[in-house]
């Protein structure tokens, strides 16, 4: 892919002066706990995912993710308890919400450029697109408490067989995850509403962006699967 | 020279037009994942899971590259990230041949 770039002028984790943490290297340290954090994260979900598909089909009872189960107690034949068209669904949300991201940085770090036209202004708007993430994540989390509840009120739980204990430490560990941004995202706006986010703020946005990003990736990989992949 | 030039692509981010054709790949990809999974002569083919595990690695390649900029950042950021991304992964593949069904479909153990 041939990208277009342009030049950032701040915010970018690297020295520009202003009294920041920086290293020998010239970058900001608090860039580099970042990635470091998030490289821990990635064992942490491999973990995770690699639990699921080792106990994947193999409950001794149902209900299952992909096939239709009989419930013992009442004999009823029910169906697969995965709703593919709902997720699929939470799933776009969420790809959407980290474009919101990006654009919300973008805001941040040409907040002094000359807004011309109307689009100039909509995209030039961090508390639009910061706005827009927190409510696009807060949907996620919408979308997984329904699926969370309709999975409960069909009998599985996270003690009634191996799917369902490995399903919900994995999906509740990415819930957890995305509670944790949309706060991160709702203090950042609180922020820019008190105060503005300037240029010399773009790293604080960064930061939180890279680990927003990080939450979408961990779901690109768990969404296909848990729920594609039979 | 060469640092120089290191150092200006770590101060270059995509563009807003990029995001955009970004986010069209994705979703494109996210359509052509979830339509895979009705159509049965795709979801029963060999292919199936290659294919779906190929497309959610080129997601998740866009994503780290262009919106998390890695593309763009120094190689100590780069590395932060690569290194532990490549023992998870080789953590995976390992514990799904010592206690899944995976080294069976190999034909590894009978």
């Amino acid at each position: 892919m041939t990208a277009t770039t342009t030049p950032i002028a701040h915010g970018d984790g690297h020295a520009h002066g202003g009294g920041h943490h920086h290293t020998s290297l010239g970058l900001d340290n608090r860039k580099i706990a970042i990635w470091t954090f998030i490289g821990s994260e990635c064992m942490l979900f491999a973990s995770l995912i690699s639990t699921y598909l080792i106990y994947k089909g193999r409950s001794p009872q149902g209900p299952y993710p992909h096939e239709a189960w009989t419930n013992p107690s009442t004999g009823e034949v029910m169906k697969p308890i995965l709703d593919i068209p709902v997720t699929s669904a939470s799933t776009f949300v969420l790809l959407m919400s980290s474009v919101a991201m990006v654009m919300a940085l973008n805001a941040v770090q040409t907040k002094y450029e000359p807004k011309i036209t109307t689009w100039d202004k909509i995209k030039g708007s961090s508390k639009l697109w910061l706005g827009a993430t927190a409510l696009l994540g807060t949907i996620f989390l919408m979308f997984q408490a329904y699926e969370f509840t309709s999975f409960i009120h069909e009998g599985l739980t996270i003690r009634t067989n191996l799917f369902g204990s490995s399903f919900f430490t994995l999906t509740g560990f990415h819930g957890a995850h995305v509670t944790v941004g949309v706060i991160w995202l709702l203090t950042l706006l609180a922020i820019d509403f008190k105060r503005g986010l300037e240029p010399k703020d773009a790293l604080l946005v960064d930061i939180s962006a890279l680990y927003w990003h990080f939450v979408d990736v961990v779901w690109i990989v768990i969404f296909p699967l848990i729920y594609l992949i039979k | 020279m060469a640092s120089h030039t290191e150092a200006h692509a770590e101060h270059e981010h995509a563009s807003v037009a990029t995001y955009g054709k970004i986010a069209l790949i994705l979703t494109i990809i996210t359509i052509a994942e979830v339509s895979a999974y009705y159509i049965p002569a795709w979801e029963t083919s060999s292919i199936y899971v290659p294919s779906m595990l190929t497309m959610s690695a080129f997601k998740f390649f866009l994503v780290v590259a262009y919106y998390m900029h890695l593309k763009y950042e120094h190689k100590l950021f780069k590395a932060l990230f690569s290194g532990p991304l490549a023992i998870a992964g080789l953590t995976l593949i390992g514990l799904l041949f010592l206690f899944s069904k995976l080294v069976i479909r190999l034909g590894l153990l009978t």
